[in-house]
């Protein structure tokens, strides 16, 4: 009488399991298919639009016809000042908190901000920006306003990225080094730092991503709709990607015939952070097992 | 000396790692001062714009009017003194153009020399006038009275229900349209996002082999990494004709548009976070289920979710942080009527999408710009409670697992 029951009741937990895990799996195939719904449309439309003219030269007519040059170089700007300013900042905060200053208030402390800074949204960089650079220490609308927003947004990630390349390096390292008798910064400089920089420029390179992509933080520091000639100083305006994109989608003069110049514009972008995802993980993978087989 | 010169070196650097490492908390606390002394200076202000009058006639019973009453006093909501406080008598408006319906243009003169006095003579002979117009304009014997406007008051400012921020004669300055506005697109995007990433989560600790989690992963990082504004673009081009298609409405950029294309932005957090804290389940106490003749599925949903619950909770709470603050996707997507909404397939204004669309036009020090940076501040805080809330539900999970 027993064994039936049991029978029933193992067939029972099979079918619950089986449908349970086939709507999991539908579902996050769903999500992947949403992600490359986005990529492939983008590529499709953007696709015809994008050649060497569109890459290397200046819009006309109102922004219908010609090419992005402009937004390009300005957003290259933008990506190389804030980097200039976040990277070595992010990197020597990071060392220190991972290598010098010992569990404790001023850790937690330090970390909580950190924390803090990465979560502020986007437009309130663009706020504390335009207040402080542009207004108050004068710079106006510039490259420079621009990059330094930029950078104190891109610091946290900088941080993140570079202490988590830090803590994967090996204890005995720095024991080795430590007992042969290497000061703290020597020990840092000649044995850390070069095993971690595979993941370091890792870091680097994905804040690039990100960066190239913000468009809030530009809106009131840097980014001007139309300029005909290029930036020639760090206190110039220029032209952004993103920024581009966005007044060719919503406010430009003629929204319908600069939909082509939009779908190219989105590509580029789209290009840059693919770049910056394949870069970042071939080179996680690559180093990861050069690591290993020391 | 060279032990010295080496020991110096080694501070100095030291003292150099350790300015870096502020730099972060110095911004946190420079962002906070900016903000706020920028923010709070909307409170020291009158809603009208410097350099404009709002007068009576001198017998006029009302000395005072909010900034509420102004506006449906010159919307002709408010027609009659009697509803602010004054004679039963119905009101007579005044603005700085109508003055040719009571004098020529020659007795104004040609470059106005006398239209203070003949302001101040309307003010005086109309005893039921209200009447704006330009400080230049101020006679220097004013036969009127200058009406005392209230400064905008925090009540004020989180009750009202309207945002004008340029209304002439007074501004309003109400954020709770912009801040339920917020919370409903983001609630919205977070009920889409959180099955579909808890779903994904699951699969990819549990369910999915070390291959396919292998290609899921960088896929998802990828979702992470696409601009907001590409999002944005993606949504105006596709996702806002299609609500306007499908529901039959006059335009597609709604709430609901919002709320899709934050909920696609918020994945990538969910997903992340939930799945970090599914591995972190230790081994032992999944074998214990299985052994214990549970089903793979029993242990996911009896074992696995429970213990990770304040990480799914965090990756939650995050995604909604992710979506409030988000600004370019929103901006492009959902319309941005300053109005209260009542369904999701009407447009809604977010504090943030606020905040880029007018900073542009709000002139520098103005009540305008300093209403926006109060937005600054709200959004501010939001954010902050979020990420402490965060903060304080994983500590809470390592003390419990001790």
């Amino acid at each position: 009488m027993k064994m039936p029951d049991e029978n029933k009741l193992a067939k029972r937990k099979k079918w619950n399991q089986s449908i349970a895990f086939w709507i999991f799996r539908l579902l996050s195939y769903f999500i992947v298919a949403i992600l490359f719904s986005i990529l492939s449309f983008i590529i499709y439309k953007g696709v015809g639009v994008i050649n060497w003219n569109f890459i290397t030269q200046m819009p006309e007519e109102g922004m219908t016809k010609g090419g992005i040059f402009p937004a390009i170089i300005g957003t290259l700007c933008l990506v190389a000042g804030s980097m200039i300013f976040a990277f070595p900042i992010g990197v020597l905060a990071a060392i220190y908190m991972n290598e010098y200053v010992k569990d404790g208030i001023i850790k937690k402390s330090i970390k909580q901000m950190t924390n803090n800074l990465a979560g502020i949204p986007s437009i309130v960089f663009g706020l504390f920006g335009m207040s402080l650079f542009v207004n108050k220490l004068g710079f106006g609308d510039s490259i420079l306003a621009g990059s330094l927003t930029l950078g104190l947004l891109a610091l946290p990630v900088v941080i993140r990225t570079t202490e988590e390349a830090l803590k994967a390096v090996d204890d005995t390292f720095r024991h080795a080094s430590l007992g042969l008798g290497a000061s703290k910064w020597q020990t840092t400089r000649n044995v850390v730092l070069p095993i971690a920089f595979p993941n370091i420029i890792t870091g680097l390179i994905l804040s690039i991503g990100r960066v190239s992509g913000e468009t809030a933080p530009i809106l009131f520091t840097v980014a001007a709709y139309f300029l005909p000639k290029l930036p020639t100083s760090i206190f110039d305006q220029a032209m952004a990607l993103p920024y581009h994109l966005y007044v060719l989608s919503t406010s430009g003069t003629n929204i319908e015939a600069s939909r082509p110049v939009a779908y190219g514009t989105a590509l580029v972008l789209i290009i840059i952070v693919l770049i910056a995802n394949l870069l970042a993980n071939g080179l996680r993978k690559y180093f990861g097992k050069k690591v290993k087989m020391n | 000396m060279k032990t010295f010169y080496k020991k110096f070196s080694e501070k100095f650097i030291e003292g150099l790692l350790l300015l870096s490492s502020t730099i972060t908390t110095l911004t946190v606390l420079l962002i906070v001062v900016f903000l706020f002394k920028e923010g709070l200076g909307v409170f020291n202000q009158k809603p009208v714009e410097e350099g404009f009058v709002i007068a009576l006639n001198k017998q006029n019973p009302v000395n005072k009017l909010s900034s509420a009453q102004l506006k449906n006093i010159f919307d002709q909501n408010i027609t009659n003194w009697i509803e602010v406080g004054g004679k039963k008598d119905s009101i007579i408006l005044f603005r700085m153009e109508d003055i040719t319906n009571y004098y020529s243009e020659e007795q104004i003169g040609e470059q106005y020399e006398n239209l203070p006095q003949c302001i101040s003579k309307v003010v005086d002979s109309l005893p039921n006038i209200i009447a704006f117009f330009s400080t230049k304009y101020l006679d220097k014997n004013f036969q009127g009275k200058q009406l005392d406007i209230d400064k905008i008051s925090f009540k004020e400012f989180f009750s009202g229900k309207e945002w004008f921020p340029t209304a002439q004669p007074s501004a309003q300055l109400g954020v709770l349209p912009l801040i339920l506005g917020t919370l409903w697109v983001s609630l919205g995007a977070i009920l889409l996002a959180l099955p579909l990433g808890l779903a994904a989560a699951i699969y990819m600790s549990e369910i999915a082999n070390e291959n396919v989690r292998k290609i899921m992963k960088p896929l998802i990082e990828l979702l992470a990494g696409i601009p907001s504004v590409v999002y944005g673009f993606f949504g105006l081009v596709i996702i806002v004709p299609l609500i306007q298609k499908t529901f039959d409405l006059p335009v597609g950029e709604t709430g609901l548009a919002g709320s899709i294309v934050l909920g696609i932005m918020a994945l990538p957090t969910i997903i992340t976070i939930s799945e970090d804290a599914m591995r972190n389940t230790p081994r032992a106490m999944k074998e214990a289920s299985l052994a214990l003749g549970a089903s793979k599925w029993q242990t996911i949903y009896k074992v696995v979710v429970p213990y990770s619950i304040s990480g799914i909770t965090a990756g939650a709470i995050l995604g909604i942080g992710r979506a409030i603050g988000e600004t370019m996707a929103v901006l492009m997507v959902t319309g941005n009527a300053a109005v209260i909404p009542h369904t999701i397939l009407e447009p809604v204004r977010t504090i943030p999408a606020t905040i880029a669309a007018e900073l542009g036009e709000a002139s520098n020090g103005g009540l305008h710009y300093k209403a926006l940076f109060a937005l600054g501040c709200i959004l501010f805080i939001i954010t902050l409670i979020i990420n402490l809330t965060v903060e304080y539900i994983s500590n809470r999970k390592k003390y419990n697992n001790r």
